[in-house]
């Protein structure tokens, strides 16, 4: 088949592409380069293990990076490695059709299907707030999830609840982990993931058929073990001090460090800077713009103002935790009164408002 | 001889969606569109920085992405009178004009074309002939190995895990193409697959991500010193791509399919359109506009009116939410209350927006008319041609087969402005303008997302935000019943349809996807009232 498929899509590339692909997840997931083979041979054994991925409270957005994918794409990798039995998005089956699908997938498969969650459960009002075929989210997870043989939660919403879990939660919302117990949930988190953390995440599933070592979050390690911060390639300006002070100013020209402007890298764990995205070499900070803490729970409490910087962050060799105003200051020489920078408690009290007058 | 049926979940849209109708003599006489979802979003934003929101709203839909960014920061900017500079305005028509060209060919291929091609009688094709096929239909489309297509279609069905293919219609007698034209759709389903990976990298170049963009700022974009020349020639390799692939593949296949289902231009139409246009062509002057803005009323392409914001009202009597009252969206009030489903009482969690009290279609076939009834050049081209080529007349587009084929054609000439846009692009000039909230203040911001018009509104109340409104494509198309119990365009567009098998009710969804469903958007509430408390029922 895979002979085959090669000359289909993109001859010669794709099997390539494949491999390059495996190989990026092998880097990923901290693995030697000797074990690609035996990678490549998993997620092509033909098995193709089923997998249900349902909706819920969501943008649909993880889906399309889910389409976003490259190494492999969705056509090699629906018709090579998964057997996507249930995805709404891409199903040709609609209605009763449907909903049959999704009951001979985990009659036939119990134990042994992957199920894949985007989005949140509603709970409030006893999950009115999300029905599908009549049913509600969350009853539909606890039918689904039980018979699976391990949970993976994708994005934020499912992961965490997502955006709608934003205060005031009006609907209730909740990650899978709130619900599911009795499974293994591993959260890939991030508004939306970076698609090559479930590959990786599918690929150490199938090749050593067990899911990969995971942080307190539940999310695998390999994609969230490092601060962004640690790894960023504007890290050498924070180091100096040298800081964009408001967006548009010379020092963003510069391409100085995002912290003052509200880039949130110094408390958010992933990939970003690593592994970028869609295959161009890019990410937020590279576009100029502060990371907003996506991978992390609650980020839409807890990072926000987005455009407001965060407090006591650490400066390294020095090892104090000092106001980056100072730092500024000493550097560069810009004072904090001419730029209008006041430290003072913004919402959530966790951080400090990088603009406004002195009486916030 | 009257049936009920009911579709839930409609597949292969974004969000959750219910369609249920009734059949008498095998025809749809009444039909019931409801959006199973509710988020909340609108009141989430409130007490939330102004600036900010932009990248709340995105989250509005993957699909749509960035386009809720954009009129988030659009009705700040509105707020505050603020223009954005000449670099930003290309940028966002780049980013605006990448996410059509990648999300209308994704509807045909991905979320549509399934209604119209039997994946399973494309095993029995003859590759050589389907071969023949391609080639008389698009000479200069990339050659694609239809047999190894036909293998790998075999071996994924002997092996008996069909995944996304199983449980379709085939073999549907509705289903009409050749074994080679079902081969040819099929395999041009896989190729634009991979197309729309490289479409979405136009705007991760500009937007650091797809989905989901981070380059937006209000008073301009973030992005001003990635705008190098390496970046631009990436970018216009990639849409040069594209380009090459709307010519060759979807525009042809759009066509094909058109002559090939030619009642379909006469089923599924509704009557009155609205746009609010898009892609600012002046820096100095938002209302110059490549799509124009306007309202069709009754068909009358002839007679093109002016939009005024004034004449939208949003209705609840039929959606679950307290009272009746239709409201002009700055003014609405809205608390949820979930009375359960009743086609004869409140169905839906959209609401019904109405324009001069009339439902409205939004959306790819809104625009093209409105552009080609204002003799829009590039639009009146390109419609021209495909009518020629397709053998239609223009009053053959209200129809399930004008919105595919509007959204083709949009595509093409969307595509085909962007690299004037690119030209255009200043390296190193300014990219933003400084803002500074005030502490009241009141703006919209319009635009059009690839499914239909859009508007934000939002209300400043001491620095923060008040108030935030969202009317969006989806709840026009797919609302439900308004006050007067007028039907909803989707709810319209149904009676009459013909369904063969009601257990395969596949004309059904050939109209409901042609309206390319976002429900996530469409679905939504706003509330005044800080301390209102929501008062839900339990089914």
């Amino acid at each position: 088949m895979a002979d085959t498929l090669k000359k289909t899509l993109d001859p010669q590339l794709n099997r390539r592409g494949f491999i390059k692909g495996c190989t990026m997840a092998a880097a990923a997931l901290g693995l030697s380069e000797t074990m690609v083979p035996k990678l490549v041979e998993a997620a092509t054994s033909a098995q193709r293990p089923p997998v249900v991925w349902l909706h819920f409270q969501e943008c649909t957005g993880c889906t399309e990076t889910l389409l976003r994918a490259s190494h492999p794409d969705l056509a090699r990798l629906l018709l090579d490695v998964i057997s996507l039995d249930y995805h709404e998005t891409v199903m040709a089956a609609a209605g009763h059709q449907a909903e049959q699908l999704l009951h001979d997938t985990i009659k036939n498969h119990e134990g042994k299907f992957l199920l894949i969650v985007e989005g949140g459960i509603p709970l409030a009002e006893d999950g009115i707030y999300c029905k599908i075929a009549g049913k509600t989210a969350k009853d539909i997870l606890a039918e689904v999830a039980p018979k699976s043989a391990a949970v993976i939660a994708i994005g934020a919403c499912a992961a965490f609840g997502g955006i709608q879990a934003a205060k005031p939660n009006p609907t209730g919302a909740v990650g899978v982990r709130d619900l599911v117990t009795d499974k293994p949930v591993i959260n890939i988190s991030g508004c939306p993931f970076n698609p090559i953390s479930l590959l990786g995440t599918i690929l150490h599933y199938l090749t050593f058929n067990r899911l990969p070592e995971l942080d307190s979050l539940g999310r695998p390690l390999f994609a969230y073990g490092r601060r962004i911060h640690d790894h960023c390639e504007r890290r050498a300006h924070f180091d100096e001090g040298r800081f964009v002070e408001q967006f548009g100013d010379d020092f963003h020209k510069q391409g100085y460090c995002l912290y003052k402007v509200g880039c949130k890298g110094p408390e958010t764990f992933a990939n970003c800077p690593s592994v970028r995205f869609n295959n161009v070499d890019v990410w937020p900070v590279s576009v100029g713009h502060g990371c907003v803490g996506c991978t992390e729970p609650n980020f839409w409490d807890t990072m926000t103002p987005f455009y407001d910087r965060l407090p006591n962050v650490s400066i390294p060799a020095t090892g104090i935790v000092e106001d980056a105003d100072s730092v500024g200051r000493k550097v560069l020489g810009v004072t904090a009164a001419a730029i209008g920078i006041h430290a003072a408690v913004g919402v959530g009290k966790r951080l400090v408002k990088g603009k406004g007058k002195s009486e916030e | 001889m009257s049936e009920r049926i009911v579709i839930d979940p409609v597949t292969r849209i974004e969000g959750h969606l219910k369609i249920e109708v009734e059949i008498n003599n095998g025809v749809v006489t009444d039909a019931w569109s409801s959006g199973t979802l509710f988020r909340g979003i609108e009141t989430i934003l409130k007490g939330r920085e102004p600036e900010e929101a932009w990248l709340l709203t995105q989250r509005l839909c993957g699909v749509c992405t960035y386009i809720h960014g954009v009129s988030s920061v659009r009705s700040v900017e509105n707020a505050l009178g603020l223009s954005v500079p000449q670099n930003a305005r290309l940028v966002r028509n780049l980013l605006t004009g990448g996410l059509y060209v990648h999300d209308h060919p994704v509807h045909f291929y991905h979320l549509s074309a399934l209604d119209w091609v039997d994946i399973v009688s494309a095993l029995s094709a003859s590759p050589a002939a389907t071969e023949s096929l391609a080639y008389s239909l698009s000479p200069n489309a990339p050659a694609i190995d239809f047999a190894a297509t036909q293998v790998d279609l075999r071996s994924f069905v002997d092996s008996g895990k069909l995944g996304p293919f199983a449980g379709g219609y085939w073999g549907h007698s509705a289903y009409t193409l050749s074994p080679e034209e079902n081969l040819l759709f099929a395999a041009h389903y896989l190729h634009a697959l991979r197309q729309q990976v490289k479409a979405g990298r136009m705007h991760a170049i500009f937007g650091g991500k797809n989905p989901h963009v981070q380059s937006l700022r209000v008073g301009g974009v973030t992005c001003k010193d990635e705008i190098t020349s390496s970046r631009i020639s990436q970018f216009r390799n990639i849409l040069n791509e594209m380009r090459h692939f709307i010519d060759t593949i979807y525009l042809p296949d759009v066509q094909h399919l058109a002559t090939a289902y030619p009642d379909w231009a006469g089923i599924g139409g509704f009557k009155n359109y609205l746009a609010f246009g898009e892609f600012q062509m002046s820096d100095s002057d938002p209302g110059e506009l490549f799509l124009p803005c306007g309202v069709i009323m009754n068909k009358n392409i002839d007679q093109i009116e002016d939009v005024m914001l004034g004449q939208i009202n949003e209705h609840v009597q039929h959606s679950w939410y307290e009272g009746n009252t239709a409201r002009y969206p700055q003014n609405g009030e809205t608390v949820p209350n979930y009375t359960g489903y009743d086609t004869a009482d409140r169905y839906s969690w959209l609401k019904a927006p109405r324009y001069n009290g009339q439902p409205m279609e939004v959306g790819p076939l809104a625009r093209v008319l409105v552009a080609y009834g204002l003799g829009q050049p590039q639009v009146v081209a390109a419609v021209d041609q495909f009518l020629n080529a397709a053998n239609l007349t223009i009053a053959d587009m209200h129809s399930t087969m004008g919105r595919a084929a509007a959204r083709a054609i949009e595509t093409k000439v969307i595509a085909d402005q962007m690299g004037a846009w690119l030209d255009q692009l200043k390296r190193g000039a300014t990219a933003m303008v400084s803002t500074s909230i005030p502490a009241t203040a009141s703006g919209f911001g319009l635009n059009e997302a690839p499914r239909g018009a859009l508007g934000h509104w939002i209300n400043i109340e001491g620095g923060k935000i008040g108030n935030y409104q969202m009317v969006v494509p989806s709840t026009w198309n797919l609302g439900p019943r308004c006050a007067s119990g007028d039907r909803g365009p989707v709810e319209e567009a149904l009676i009459g349809t013909p369904v063969v098998d009601a257990e395969k009710p596949i004309e059904i969804l050939r109209i409901v996807h042609s309206y390319d469903p976002c429900i996530a958007c469409a679905v939504h509430v706003t509330d005044n009232d800080r301390d209102s408390h929501y008062i839900v029922k339990a089914v």
